[in-house]
C-alpha cells in the first residue's frame, strides 16, 4: 500500500507503507523531513500534516487527546492531523497528505 | 540574576533520564556532579512531554510512566548528593590550558570542572514559534513567549493565542491591566483547568475581554513594534489592534548552543566513539539521544549503557591515580557504603 506525501517544496513522494504502520513512521523512515520528537506518543504535535480533503472523511476522527495536542500546533487548519495517530490500513491505501511547516525539523528551518 | 562560581568534578548538561542515571554511575566512581537543565524540573522529555504515558521498554519494568521513571532515577541518584540547577541553559563551554573546563549558563553561574557530560536529548525545550512571516523581528520587543514582568503589558492592546493553561492563566492575570485583551484560539474548547475557562468566559460576558475563534494570519507593525494582528478564521480575516502578542503553543526541542561548542557533529547530533562515548574534545562526553555513532538507537536503555561506559572513562580523567577496579553493587562493600545501604 502507498501514501503520497507532499513535502515543504510542493514535491509529491510516493511512499511504500505497511499495514499497521503510523503515517508518521512511514514519512520518517523514508527520510522525509518531519520532527516527530515524541516518537509517536501523541505528546508533542510535531508530526503535524494536512490531509488531502478527499481523504479527510476516510480517517478515523481525531480523539480528544489528538484534538488537545492539535491546539499546540500554530499553523492548524481544518484538515490538520497528527500523522502518528493515523494507522495505515487497506482503506487508506493511496492516502494523500502534505507536511506542515510547524513540523519541519530544525536542520531544515535554516 | 545570581553570579556564582561552582567548582565540581563533572557538569552534566541535561537532567533527563540519562543525565540522572549518569549521576549514579559517576557517583559509584567517586565523581561529584552538578546538573543543569532548561526546564524547571528533572526528567527531560519524560517529564515534559509524557509524564503520564506508559513506557514499556525499560528493562525490568514491564510498564512505567515517564514521571515514575524520573522519580525512581532521582531516588537512585540521591545517595551521591547531586546539585540540580533548573531554568537555565548552558551557553558556553571553554577548555582551559590545564585541560579543565569552564561552563557558563544564561543565569550567570560559572562552573569549573574536569569533565563535561552532554546529556541534552533533543536539545533544549523552547517555546514553539508560530510560522508567521517576520515574527522574529518582533520577538522580545512586542511578541513574548512568557511573561517576565507584568508591567510590560500595562495599558497595551494584548492578544493571547492558545487554549492551554498558560494562555488561560495569562488571560486572567493580564485582563485587569490591559487596555484591551483578546484571547484567540482555534476552537471553542480548551485543555485548561475548568475553573480558569469559566472565569475567562465570565470576563467575556462582562465585556471586559474578547474571545475570537481563529489563528494568527499575519502581523503588522514596524521596528519590532506590533500595531495589528490579522486573525484567520472560517469567516475570513479580521484585523485586531495589538501592541503585545503572547503565543502559547507549548514547547519544542531545539539544538540551541550545542552547535557552537566546536564538537564534531553528525546532522545536529554529537559524534562519539562507542567505547567511552567521548566527543571530538577530550574531557567532553555525550550520552543519550544527543549523540551519534553507527547503529545508534534513541532508546533510554541505550543511554543508560552509554552512561556506565562514559563513567569509567571519566574516572581516568578525574582520578587518574586511582586504580580502576570493576565492582558489582551486589557484592562490593565499598560500593554499598557509597549507596548508604551498608
Amino acid at each position: 500500500m502507498r501514501v503520497y506525501v507532499t513535502d515543504h517544496d510542493g514535491k509529491e513522494h510516493e511512499l511504500e507503507a505497511m499495514e499497521g504502520w503510523r503515517v508518521m513512521e512511514v514519512i520518517r523512515d523514508w527520510g522525509l523531513p518531519i520532527k516527530a520528537e515524541c516518537g509517536g506518543a501523541c505528546a508533542c504535535a510535531t508530526c503535524h500534516v494536512f490531509v488531502d480533503p478527499e481523504w479527510q472523511d476516510k480517517l478515523y476522527p481525531a480523539t480528544d487527546e489528538e484534538e488537545d495536542m492539535l491546539d499546540t500546533v500554530p499553523d492548524v487548519e481544518d484538515n490538520s492531523r497528527l500523522s502518528c495517530q493515523i494507522l495505515m490500513s487497506d482503506e487508506l491505501d493511496g492516502l494523500k497528505v502534505s507536511l506542515a511547516p510547524s513540523a519541519k525539523p530544525e536542520a531544515e528551518v535554516a | 540574576m545570581s553570579e556564582r562560581e561552582i567548582v565540581t568534578d563533572a557538569v552534566i548538561v541535561g537532567a533527563g533520564p540519562v543525565g540522572l542515571f549518569a549521576v549514579f554511575e559517576l557517583g559509584l566512581l567517586d565523581i561529584k556532579c552538578h546538573l543543569i537543565d532548561i526546564l524547571d524540573k528533572p526528567g527531560g522529555q519524560c517529564a515534559e512531554l509524557y509524564p503520564e504515558k506508559p513506557i514499556y521498554d525499560i528493562p525490568a519494568f514491564p510498564e512505567i510512566s515517564g514521571q515514575e521513571l524520573t522519580d525512581n532515577l532521582l531516588k537512585q541518584a540521591e545517595p551521591f548528593g547531586p546539585t540540580y540547577h533548573y531554568n537555565q541553559m548552558v551557553t558556553e563551554i571553554e577548555k582551559q590550558e590545564d585541560g579543565s573546563f569552564v561552563v557558563k549558563t544564561d543565569d550567570n553561574i560559572t562552573f569549573k570542572c574536569k569533565v563535561v557530560v552532554i546529556a541534552a536529548g533533543g536539545g533544549s525545550f523552547q517555546p514553539k514559534r508560530p510560522p508567521v512571516e517576520g515574527i522574529e523581528e518582533y520577538e522580545n520587543k512586542s511578541v513574548f513567549y512568557a511573561v517576565r514582568r507584568m508591567e510590560e503589558f500595562r495599558d497595551h492592546d494584548i492578544v493571547i493565542v492558545g487554549g492551554g493553561d498558560s494562555a488561560l492563566d495569562w488571560t486572567l492575570n493580564l485582563a485587569p491591566l490591559a487596555k484591551s485583551l483578546t484571547l484567540v484560539h482555534r476552537r471553542d474548547s480548551f485543555r485548561a483547568h475548568t475553573d480558569s475557562v469559566n472565569k475567562m468566559r465570565a470576563l467575556v460576558e462582562e465585556g471586559k475581554i474578547n474571545f475570537q475563534l481563529g489563528q494568527i494570519g499575519s502581523l503588522e507593525g514596524e521596528n519590532g513594534q506590533l500595531s495589528a494582528i490579522n486573525i484567520k478564521s472560517k469567516e475570513g480575516e479580521t484585523s485586531l489592534p495589538a501592541s503585545r502578542l503572547l503565543p502559547f503553543f507549548g514547547l519544542t526541542m531545539k539544538l540551541g548552543p550545542v552547535a557552537d561548542w566546536g564538537l564534531n557533529l553528525h546532522e545536529n547530533l554529537i559524534n562519539v566513539d562507542t567505547e567511552k562515548f567521548a566527543t571530538s574534545e577530550d574531557g567532553i562526553f555525550a550520552i543519550g539521544d544527543i549523540n551519534y555513532y553507527p547503529g545508534k538507537l534513541k532508546l533510554i536503555l541505550s543511554g543508560f549503557h552509554e552512561a556506565a561506559l562514559m563513567a569509567q572513562a571519566a574516572k581516568k580523567i578525574i582520578h587518574p591515580d586511582a586504580k580502576v577496579v570493576f565492582q558489582y553493587t551486589t557484592s562490593s562493600t565499598s560500593l554499598q557504603k557509597k549507596l548508604g545501604v551498608k
